[in-house]
């Protein structure tokens, strides 16, 4: 009987293509791939014919031409007379910048929340239960433009901050908050003294990370605990500390000053950016928040008990057992929640908030008419990214696979 | 036919999708409404009443053109477009022609490919500042922040100003009018810059107009008008015409009230005759009926009576005629003879 | 000291029961253990109860001296005279437009009305499965419905769309039993000559004034243009997501590699980039001369957006299954079609529904970005005419607040459902 699945060798006919499920497949393929590039080529041909009839054409020697419009928020050198391609850059910073400030946020904000929810406490469980289902549930454009009209409509104008009668006043003197952002005090590095001492500052925090690894090494080695954060502590601020006054405090802040129509000086935070950030780390840290909840709850509860009759302190169970397998659960979500963030941030669109969103698929599409390579090149920026962010998850997920043997 | 057949399944399969044929005046006859580009929103001229009907001084000039056309002032479809949309949006088809207070430049005639049919409105980018900020002059704004609408001549201009005066300033992009008074009203930035007419219009629609002044400097040219398709050019010799058509109504003396009268028989001036049908046959040339300048013309009144009714200093946005009074007022409009 | 005296003190009776100590009993036992349980606890709790305090101080007199009666802001503002308060006669006086848009003719504004509450009916075979399974024949004629009802027009438009998908289901019903994919294609092809046809007939017998008048796609706003773009894109995406979850998951390498493409690309960009193809470049791509809809691009592309999403979450549910239900199929002498309909696809599918109720909540929620390329949904319309016109500039946060009530009703609601279904599955699977 088991000649019976052979099929008859060396009689191929036409309908063995459509039949016979050896064949098939290179049937449907080949037809699969051939509506495809038909469809790709209508697609070209209309496009073709469409820009012939508007006597337009494909090209990006835009991107080198001068852009001509100023942008409020650069992280690198930029003026009008900057090319386009520059003003993508200082885009496309900015939204890396909000989408880093952002994730930070909106973790430290869904791990309170999500570690709250599973408090014993009543009042505080709901009251984080409402935080999460309010802000799950509404979008996040709306969000973001409630949070900007806080932003202008709410606060004081800088204006309010003059005069001897002023309605409104700077917190300690250095943090002005106004209808156009947040001024605070920025660190102004004084030379090379000044770098020195950042130096010295990245120096001691690799050694609280090399101190606490040969602690580590030594309790597996010998079993002797030694204190970790006494000389943490002391090694984060004394070594910096000295340094500086050594030095003759060569980092001094720069404080933000009433000078004109504006604040002067100072790091200005804007309130589109305020707003954004603020907005996509609420939204998303309820989100996150649900996403540690399961983490935790995914650990059975045999775990921490069987932790507990070892006679571990409820703080190593959380640290030794309960979190490295909760996170096990909990980052592939967060790692595609931070990718939401930096997909969310093209809402800067909406508040004016100067990404690469409003740069290169905004201002420069609308004053070049080039809609096709702008919006080409906007999708090929977002795609890097995504595909990038995916790429460290697929390795982080391979790095902690549980190794089934 | 095979092609209207096909659409025909498409909008039984879902909706309706409209089809162009070689020219655009075909289609809008055929379609029985013509689809106008207008702003979102800008007071005096576009924007939607309570009810939904759009009004104002642009869309006077799409209603003369639906009511030369169709002979019905009526059937326009008022697309609201941002500074972003607005040219796609022509460029596509979706809309037939665009009144939204475009600027008339080199590059968007030249490179963007879009035919300028006329000026409707003499403009020039001005700068509206609080009363108690206390400046008087556009020189005077080093530092300040100024909120500007993005995506249009403006932006550019701003900048080029203060650069060349070499001041500094912070801008504050956005989007729609609405938005950027907003920003302004609630502080967030000291000074609000776009077209004259558009601060007037913006500053009517404040609580206290008086508390906000419009800086004397006009930093740039701004000819606004609408446009139309490059290449389709029976098209743009029907919107040039009708927009002709009101300005030389004002020079004639042909008001909405007077032109009933005036069209029923032939009068005494023989250029009223030809742009009223009633001698001559521009509107056949046109492929239009031979009253077509008189339904225009009837729709919402001549050129002066426009302006008046939207935008003129009886208005709250009272602005005086300025540039856009006739030539032979001191002016700058100037129709071409209907001859 | 003597033993004389030693008789026990004996109790001859049961003494009544105590009530527990106040300490462990009633409210003060549940708020020590629940509130003060520990001094962090304790903290946190009067933390806690401060914000919520705050919170209630704050807007509590604001929405309890709401007005409702006035025309205008700054008659609003002059009831209100200086007293913290809102001013929700914006909502009393818009919530037309907030609801419908600008341009939906007021007349009309029970047919959306109408067919927002047929949606209910049309949804609970699919979301109950208790009902009978009759209604779903509902369901099934509900889109030609509420497209009659909200756009208008003739009704043969629909009733044609609807008897070219009959013939389809015919041709497919009567090939089937050969081979599947002569089935699918026959009924595919044998639709769109019925619609082909349809379209000429339904051009000659239509007549000159419908019984319900037609509304053009550019006056749909509101909340129901989020509800239009967020039902049609899910009901869409569903089976769109089916064909790319099978797809990616084929031996085939080309169609898993034309599958596997499409989806990372999707989900790889903002949605917000895709709407601007579909506002500003989508039309380069089409045949010289056709224009669609605005809506009807935007629904293209919303479409194409979350049948990636629901790809991925089906893709999850096909990989779920045991092993064994393919081995099963195939010992079954099944083939790929038939596996597919009668074994796999239906288990998949069950254990994928709360990810697509997530991904649906998701879309609606983003269906607030069309307000970006200027189209009128709440949100647009909120901060287009609304906040533009000159009577109400200035009010926000009433506004905002009925938009943001208005979404959380739905996606809590939504929400609320999904976790009520997980739970049911969980337990029939156990």
């Amino acid at each position: 009987m088991t000649s019976v699945t052979d099929p008859p060798q060396g009689s191929f006919r036409l309908s063995m293509l459509l039949n016979d499920t050896r064949y098939r497949s290179y049937t449907f393929q080949f037809i699969a791939l051939v509506l495809l590039i038909a469809f790709m080529a209508y697609l070209g041909v209309n496009l073709v014919r469409n820009l012939a009839a508007a006597g337009l054409n494909i090209s990006f020697s835009f991107l080198s031409d001068p852009a001509g419009y100023d942008i409020n928020q650069r992280p690198i050198e930029y003026d009008s007379q900057s090319s386009h391609l520059r003003a993508a850059m200082v885009g496309i910073l900015n939204t890396l910048i909000v989408a880093f400030l952002a994730c930070v946020t909106a973790t430290i904000f869904g791990v309170i929340a999500g570690v709250l929810r599973l408090s014993s406490n009543w009042v505080v469980r709901k009251l984080m239960s409402v935080y999460v289902e309010i802000f799950r549930n509404i979008p996040v454009l709306i969000w973001i433009i409630i949070i900007f009209s806080i932003m202008t409509v709410a606060m004081p104008a800088p204006r309010a901050f003059r005069g001897d009668n002023a309605t409104s006043s700077m917190l300690f003197d250095s943090f002005a908050f106004t209808n156009r952002g947040v001024y605070a005090p920025a660190p102004v590095i004084d030379g090379a003294m000044g770098w020195i001492v950042i130096a010295v500052f990245i120096a001691s925090i690799v050694g609280i990370f090399a101190y606490r690894r040969f602690a580590t090494k030594k309790l597996y080695d010998t079993g002797q605990l030694l204190p970790t954060l006494w000389p943490s502590v002391a090694m984060f601020f004394v070594p910096t500390i000295l340094v500086y006054f050594i030095l003759g405090r060569p980092i001094t802040l720069d404080y933000p000053s009433l000078q004109g129509f504006n604040f002067q000086g100072g790091l200005h935070l804007r309130g589109s950016l305020i707003a954004l950030w603020f907005a996509l780390a609420i939204y998303t840290g309820a989100f996150i928040a649900e996403n540690v909840r399961a983490g935790i709850q995914a650990i059975s509860k045999g775990q921490t008990e069987a932790a507990a009759s070892l006679g571990l302190r409820p703080g190593r169970i959380m640290n030794l057992v309960v979190l490295p397998q909760a996170l096990r659960v909990i980052i592939p979500p967060l790692i595609s929640q931070y990718l939401n963030i930096t997909k969310n941030s093209s809402l800067a669109i909406a508040v004016g908030y100067m990404d690469v969103t409003s740069t290169l698929g905004g201002i420069t599409l609308n004053q070049t008419g080039r809609a096709i390579e702008a919006i080409l090149l906007l999708m090929l920026f977002y795609l890097t990214i995504s595909l990038l962010i995916s790429g460290i998850m697929n390795v982080y997920n391979n790095s902690v696979k549980l190794k089934e043997r | 036919m095979k092609k209207t057949a096909f659409i025909g399944a498409l909008t039984v399969a879902g909706l309706a999708a409209g089809m162009a044929s070689a020219g655009t005046l075909d289609d809008v006859k055929e379609r029985g409404t013509l689809n106008c580009g207008v702003t979102t929103g800008l007071v005096g001229f576009a924007s939607p009443d309570a009810n939904g009907v759009w009004d104002g001084f642009d869309v006077g000039v799409c209603r003369a053109v639906a009511a030369a056309v169709l002979g019905d002032s009526d059937a326009v479809e008022f697309v609201p477009t941002t500074g972003k949309t607005r040219f796609t949006a022509l460029a596509s088809g979706e809309i037939d022609m665009l009144a939204r207070n475009t600027t008339w430049t080199f590059s968007r005639d030249v490179d963007l490919k879009f035919e300028f049919v006329g000026i409707n409105y003499y403009d020039g980018q001005g700068f509206l500042v609080p009363r108690d900020l206390g400046v008087s002059s556009a020189k005077e704004l080093d530092g300040a922040t100024v909120c500007i609408q993005t995506g249009t001549t403006t932006e550019l201009n701003l900048a080029d100003y203060f650069r060349s005066n070499n001041i500094s300033y912070e801008p504050v992009p956005i989007e729609t009018n609405a938005e950027g008074q907003q920003q302004y009203l609630a502080g967030a930035c000291d000074v609000y810059t776009t077209d004259a007419s558009g601060l007037a219009a913006t500053r009517a629609a404040f609580e206290n107009p008086a508390d906000h002044i419009v800086l004397p400097e006009i930093v740039s040219k701004e000819p606004l008008g609408p446009l139309v398709r490059h290449g389709d050019n029976d098209w743009a010799d029907v919107v040039r015409w009708s927009l002709n058509a009101l300005i030389a109504a004002e020079e004639l003396g042909v008001t909405s009230a007077n032109i009933e009268e005036l069209a029923a028989a032939p009068t005494g001036n023989p250029e009223v005759n030809r742009l009223l049908g009633t001698e001559g046959e521009l509107g056949a040339m046109l492929g239009l009926d031979a009253n077509w300048a008189m339904m225009a013309i009837a729709a919402g009144g001549n050129y002066g009576e426009l302006f008046e009714k939207n935008i003129g200093e009886n208005t709250p946005i009272g602005l005086a005629r300025g540039l856009n009074a006739q030539w032979t007022d001191g002016g700058l409009l100037y129709s071409p003879p209907f001859r | 000291m003597s033993d004389n005296n030693s008789v026990a003190f004996v109790r001859t009776e049961t003494l009544p029961q105590l009530p527990p100590p106040a300490s462990q009993a009633g409210a003060v036992k549940w708020a020590r253990e629940n509130l003060f349980s520990s001094i962090p606890s304790g903290i946190l709790t009067l933390v806690s109860l401060y914000v919520i305090y705050l919170l209630v101080a704050f807007v509590g007199p604001w929405i309890a001296n709401g007005v409702w009666n006035t025309d205008s802001l700054a008659e609003c503002r002059e009831v209100l005279d200086g007293t913290t308060g809102a001013c929700f006669s914006v909502i009393s006086e818009r919530w037309n437009q907030l609801l419908f848009g600008f341009s939906y003719p007021v007349e009309h504004y029970w047919r959306p009305g109408l067919a927002f509450i047929l949606l209910f009916i049309a949804a609970a075979p699919v979301m109950f499965f208790d009902l009978p399974r009759k209604l779903l024949i509902f369901t099934g004629l509900y889109p030609f419905i509420a497209f009659w009802l909200i756009w208008g027009g003739t009704i043969f438009t629909p009733l044609f769309a609807l008897a070219g998908i009959m013939v389809g289901y015919l041709v497919y019903s009567r090939y089937v039993k050969d081979s599947f994919a002569m089935g699918f294609f026959g009924g595919v092809i044998a639709a769109f000559i019925a619609w082909y046809i349809g379209g000429f007939i339904v051009g000659a017998i239509a007549p000159e004034e419908p019984f319900l008048e037609a509304v053009q796609s550019r006056n749909m706003g509101g909340f129901m243009l989020n509800m239009i773009l967020g039902v049609t894109c899910v009901s869409l995406s569903v089976p769109l997501g089916i064909v790319l979850a099978l797809g990616r998951q084929s031996d085939m390498p080309i169609i898993k590699w034309i599958c596997v493409c499409f989806i990372e690309f999707i989900r790889g960009v903002p949605l917000i980039t895709l709407l601007f193809v579909a506002n500003v470049v989508l039309a380069y791509f089409l045949p010289p001369g056709t224009t669609f809809d605005l809506i009807l691009r935007v629904i293209i592309m919303i479409t194409m957006f979350s049948s990636a999403y629901i790809a991925e979450v089906i893709r999850g549910g096909l990989a779920a299954l045991p092993k064994g239900q393919y081995e099963a199929a195939d010992s079954l002498g099944l083939d790929y079609a038939q596996a597919m309909r009668l074994i796999i696809l239906p288990q998949a599918l069950k254990i994928s529904i709360p990810g697509i109720v997530n991904i649906a909540v998701g879309l609606f929620k983003d269906t607030t970005l069309v307000s970006v390329i200027s189209m009128f949904d709440v949100v647009g319309m909120i901060r287009g005419p609304i906040l533009s016109s000159t009577d109400w500039n200035g009010v926000y946060w009433e506004l905002f607040m009925a938009a943001s009530v208005l979404f959380f009703v739905v996606c809590y609601g939504i929400s609320q459902y999904s976790q009520w279904l997980e739970r049911r599955l969980a337990t029939d699977h156990r």
